[in-house]
């Protein structure tokens, strides 16, 4: 079966995301190690890893920006691996950047409806105007509600705060409406405050859709996630809720160590 | 453990669409109470939505008749802007939309205008099409070859494509003497204008009547160019153009929005050449040369090419210079040359870079202070100006025209180039004028801060409530 749902083993939820036995080699070094993971469908999922452990690639594997080498990627049970980005992101699949990755120029708003625009059917439509474009525009609004950037909506993106960029970072995936959301990062580099509100919109916006986060921050990974995963030099080595997460001899051993505690 | 299954996220989906129904309603409810008084507005209103383009046309007519620039010569000159102005519109699709920076786009101008030749020489031979559509043959040609070329170039962005667009570029120009029955080597191909059915009384006998129909195509490319820009499409021209990266994961085939743009880009360059062809009657080598290519590139950098309309000025700029200054001095390319640099050290967002800074402190009350300032300035630099332009003048007099002998004039000035006395009072100049001119540099400075701080304390007194 190439397309339609897959069934999670509990028989009743469904996998939104399934990575099989996916593999990574730069030149000889081999960074992803044979991962098999399933997202299922609603829920907020955290990838969390030493330093170096591969999430980043992982993420980059999963959004096409590079192929794997081995293995299948398979989104809402149809294939994607070695797909381009566009056509992953077409499929419903969106994801932010740990750098931060805007449009600069544009207004907060363009930035936002770029990301609305093929969503709603617009692809390379050059006929019509794109502020007569109800339904795009409205959307744009809703996303730009979300993320609380109505106020600044005229403002060039590049000269927006740190923290403002990242919300716009998150509101730029979100805004194409896509089922599964992947994170890299949300709240790398902001303060105690900053972080907390990014939690809140985290929350808000991952609401029925299925999240996947790159995240080094526990108490973010711990308030948010339904479940947990653990990478580790290339290989998940646990998946499971937080609770047992946090009691798993292995994953301390590997990596949580004192930060658990901290 | 809490989970979102797909129902209740339906839902959610539909309680925030809540809010923007209210605020929609909101807009709504405002909307219906005017529109009892928009109804009998309704045309004045759709006439308010293009006043821009209602204003340009008015200029585009009276133009012509406006004492001084009634003769045929500022007519052509006129018309020439207007090509220009069209050519360098289209690539600034590329450059400034999409960040595409073409060394080749000539290719696209010179085929356009090969085209058009082409056609008129079939209506001349009996072919039934008025001669002002002819430039649609250009535009056809242009997009014809920007679809067959684009398809290969715009796969690379940045100095790749940069380059192919160059190796297009030499390609297209050796091919224009290899094919003499199609280009006509360095003669080029001729027409003629006048000889084709008329199109409402349209003959094209004066110089007039070439600008009137340069200038209605050039108003319906600056239109289509425009309101491309605000498509869907056009919009992500410019988010490739910032962020290729970015705009393949929502959804977009970057490659794919450089080649629309490079089509796009191809066919109104095709349009420009269409009309070069009606305006001279030949089209040669030269309209697909790079040193054609290079022009456009400056036309676009010096008139700015972040603004629509900066590419037009820089095309109107450009143009008068190259025609008033090669009337009074054989050095004029190197003035152009040091035009271009001072635009790109000084101003590097162009003339309508410049432009827009000042309008965004036209209101200040230090803005005065600003003019004056420059007024101050405008003194040492005009000293320094002369005497660099005579020691120039003659440098230039003796290095490549030793046979007129070293008597010359400068200004008003009858001067000897073969005594030392010019070249010290010259010199003099130079330094003196650049002394007081350094002087001023402060003063302005100072002034543009004080504008720029107050214009800055306006505007956020304006977004705090």
């Amino acid at each position: 079966m190439t397309t339609g749902a897959i069934l999670a083993p509990d028989g009743h939820r469904t996998v939104a995301l399934r990575l099989q036995d996916v593999r990574k080699n730069f030149g000889p070094t081999e960074i992803i190690r044979g991962v098999s993971l399933d997202i299922l469908s609603g829920e907020r999922h955290a990838i969390i890893g030493p330093n170096g452990a591969g999430k980043s690639t992982l993420f980059n594997l999963i959004s096409g920006r590079f192929a794997p080498t081995k293995g299948s990627i398979r989104l809402n049970g149809e294939e994607i691996t070695g797909r381009a980005p566009y056509e992953i992101n077409r499929r419903g699949l969106a994801r932010s950047f740990q750098v931060t990755n805007i449009f600069p120029r544009l207004s907060v708003f363009e930035n936002i409806r770029c990301g609305v625009l093929w969503s709603m059917g617009y692809r390379y439509n050059f006929w019509r105007r794109a502020e007569k474009l109800r339904d795009a525009n409205e959307q744009t609004e809703r996303t730009l509600e979300q993320i609380r950037m109505t106020t600044r909506r005229n403002t060039p993106a590049g000269v927006l705060t740190y923290a403002e960029q990242r919300a716009l970072e998150i509101g730029i995936t979100i805004a194409g409406n896509a089922g599964v959301i992947l994170l890299d990062e949300p709240t790398a580099g902001m303060s105690r405050s900053e972080a907390d509100h990014a939690v809140e919109l985290i929350r808000s916006v991952s609401q029925g859709r299925s999240l996947v986060m790159v995240e080094h921050d526990m108490g973010v990974v711990f308030n948010l996630a339904d479940r947990i995963s653990v990478l580790v030099y290339g290989e998940v080595i646990a998946t499971d809720v937080p609770a047992r997460i946090r009691e798993n001899n292995a994953v301390q051993t590997a990596y949580l160590g004192s930060a658990a505690h901290a | 453990m809490s989970t979102d299954g797909p129902p209740q996220g339906a839902h959610c989906a539909h309680s925030g669409g809540v809010g923007v129904v209210t605020t929609g309603s909101e807009r709504s409810g405002s909307a219906s109470a005017a529109i009892a008084a928009r109804v009998p507005a309704l045309r004045l209103s759709r006439l308010w939505g293009i006043r821009y383009w209602l204003a340009c046309a008015i200029v585009l007519i009276v133009l012509p008749h406006i004492p001084g620039l009634t003769s045929d010569f500022s007519r052509s000159l006129l018309s020439q802007m207007g090509i220009a102005a069209v050519f360098a519109l289209s690539f600034n699709v590329l450059f400034g939309q999409t960040g595409l920076l073409s060394f080749g786009h000539a290719v696209y101008f010179g085929l356009g205008g090969y085209a058009a030749i082409h056609l008129m020489q079939t209506i001349n031979r009996g072919l039934p099409i008025p001669i002002a559509l002819v430039p649609l043959a250009g535009a056809a040609a242009g997009l014809a070859f920007g679809i067959l070329f684009g398809s290969v170039t715009t796969r690379r962005s940045g100095t790749i494509f940069a380059l192919i667009s160059l190796g297009v570029g030499e390609l297209v120009y050796a091919a224009t003497f290899m094919l003499p029955g199609t280009f006509g080597g360095e003669e080029g191909i001729t027409g003629n204008r006048t000889r084709g059915p008329d199109l409402f009384g349209i003959d094209l006998g004066s110089q007039l009547q070439v600008y009137y129909v340069i200038a209605v195509w050039a108003l319906v490319a600056a239109t289509l160019m425009y309101a491309f820009m605000r498509t869907p499409l056009g919009r992500m021209c410019n988010a490739v153009r910032d962020n290729p990266e970015r705009a393949e994961f929502i959804g977009y085939n970057t490659q794919r929005v450089r080649f629309f743009a490079f089509a796009i880009a191809g066919l109104f360059a095709g349009l420009a050449g269409g009309l070069h062809a009606i305006n001279y009657e030949i089209v040669a080598a030269d309209s697909v040369s790079a040193a054609r290519s290079g022009t456009v590139l400056l036309m676009a950098y010096i008139g700015g090419a972040s603004h629509f309309v900066g590419p037009i000025i820089g095309a109107i700029t450009l143009t008068w210079l190259q025609i008033s200054l090669s009337a009074y001095s054989a050095a004029w390319l190197l003035y152009l040359g040091v035009f271009f640099i001072a635009i790109i050290v000084y101003a590097p967002t162009g003339l309508s870079g410049l432009i827009m800074m000042h309008g965004r402190i036209l209101h200040t009350r230090a803005f005065r202070t600003l003019l004056s300032t420059y007024a101050l300035a405008a003194g040492p630099a005009i000293v320094m100006a002369v005497g660099a332009v005579a020691l120039i003048e003659m440098s230039y007099r003796l290095s490549t025209q030793p046979e007129l002998g070293t008597r010359m004039r400068l200004l008003w000035v009858a001067i000897d180039a073969g005594t030392p006395w010019p070249w010290t009072i010259a010199a003099l100049l130079v330094v003196m004028g650049f002394v007081l001119f350094r002087k001023t540099w402060h003063p302005i400075a100072a002034a543009w801060n004080r504008a720029g701080n107050e214009a800055n304390a306006t505007t956020s007194a304006l977004a705090a409530p």
